[in-house]
């Protein structure tokens, strides 16, 4: 199997749950990068803190794993030195848009060229269960054991109004959708945001009674939909799936190239 | 018979990647696999396959592979 040879088959099995969907990610992740022919030694992989960011470890490409929500700032780092390189920074939603909200942010804006991934099982899974921005009004966590009071936010319109250039959602139910969705998503010139609902068992699916892994499977099918389709239409309160934005604005190491090109009095 | 359609030659399983989440189990269109005593998944009815490899694709542990001949 190709895929196999993304793998640092030494660290398998790896440390996820038994059905946790972060694996569903990794696996839908490497099929992407198989089915574009990527050099897996012109791959930078960058992750925070948390059992999202574990994903880096069982990569073979090059791979930093790094402080719990500057996976961003690192990465922009790399690809600042580096431009020519593919970045991919998965993260976890607590990583991304809590201890990392602002580094995210910021990337956006800057449209700065690479694949944020943000797998979100809506708990910190790794310390227990606490309670995530992702988490949503009326779940429980251990640090919500009467519920949380907390509104969560929608990733889509947080990366909209950030200026990310490509923002699209999927789930680890719709595996083939999503493995294109990450495809054209590292093809994108930009800042590209994919959010992927990943299932926890152990901690989220456990205090919400949501039931096994195949139930919250079960229900990425049933509370989700294609954007633009004749079921968008009937079901205004379902989660959309698919490619949220997809534009062209100036790519900012491309332009800061361009600036030190000005400054220098290069042509 | 298309020519276009895959010829099943087998699942491969690393078993011990394999966790035993039942996701492949549940979801397989055809109903071809089962865990086994030991909670590893297995090919039960293999005759069945239609090389659509989504239990590939879905598994979190990266533990089966289908082999089918294009």
């Amino acid at each position: 199997m190709p895929v196999r040879d993304y793998l640092r088959e030494r660290f398998f099995p790896h440390m996820w749950c038994p059905g946790c969907g972060h694996g569903t990610v990794l696996n839908a992740l490497l099929r992407a990068v198989e089915k574009l022919g990527l050099d897996k030694n012109d791959i930078v992989m960058v992750s925070g803190i948390g059992c999202s960011a574990r994903i880096s470890g069982y990569v073979d490409f090059h791979t930093m794993h790094t402080l719990h929500g500057r996976a961003l700032a690192f990465a922009t780092g790399v690809k600042m030195s580096r431009p020519e390189l593919t970045v991919l920074v998965p993260m976890g939603d607590g990583d991304a848009l809590a201890i990392g909200g602002n580094h995210f942010l910021h990337a956006a804006r800057r449209n700065i060229d690479m694949t944020a991934i943000i797998m979100n099982n809506r708990i910190y899974g790794m310390t227990g269960g606490q309670f995530s921005p992702l988490t949503g009004y009326g779940c429980f966590g251990t640090t919500a054991p009467y519920g949380n009071v907390d509104h969560d936010f929608d990733v889509v319109e947080l990366s909209t109004a950030a200026g990310a250039t490509f923002v699209a959602r999927s789930t680890t139910y719709h595996v083939i959708e999503l493995a294109d969705i990450i495809k054209k998503a590292i093809t994108h010139k930009g800042f590209s945001v994919v959010e992927v609902l990943s299932q926890c068992p152990t901690n989220f699916g456990r205090r919400n009674q949501l039931g096994s892994a195949v139930e919250m499977l079960e229900t990425y099918k049933k509370q989700t939909v294609p954007l633009n389709s004749k079921a968008a239409q009937d079901a205004p309160d379902k989660i959309r799936r698919g490619i949220f934005v997809e534009k062209e604005r100036p790519e900012y190491s491309n332009e800061y190239k361009k600036m030190i090109r000005t400054a220098t009095g290069e042509s | 018979m298309s020519k276009d359609k895959p010829t099943y030659k087998e699942h491969r399983v690393e078993r011990e990647w394999c966790k035993g989440c039942g996701i492949c189990v549940h979801f397989c269109p055809k109903n071809v696999l089962a865990l086994d005593q030991e909670q590893k998944v297995m090919a039960a009815r293999p005759e069945d396959c239609i090389c659509c490899r989504l239990c590939e694709y879905r598994c979190p542990d990266l533990a089966i592979e289908v082999i089918c001949e294009d």
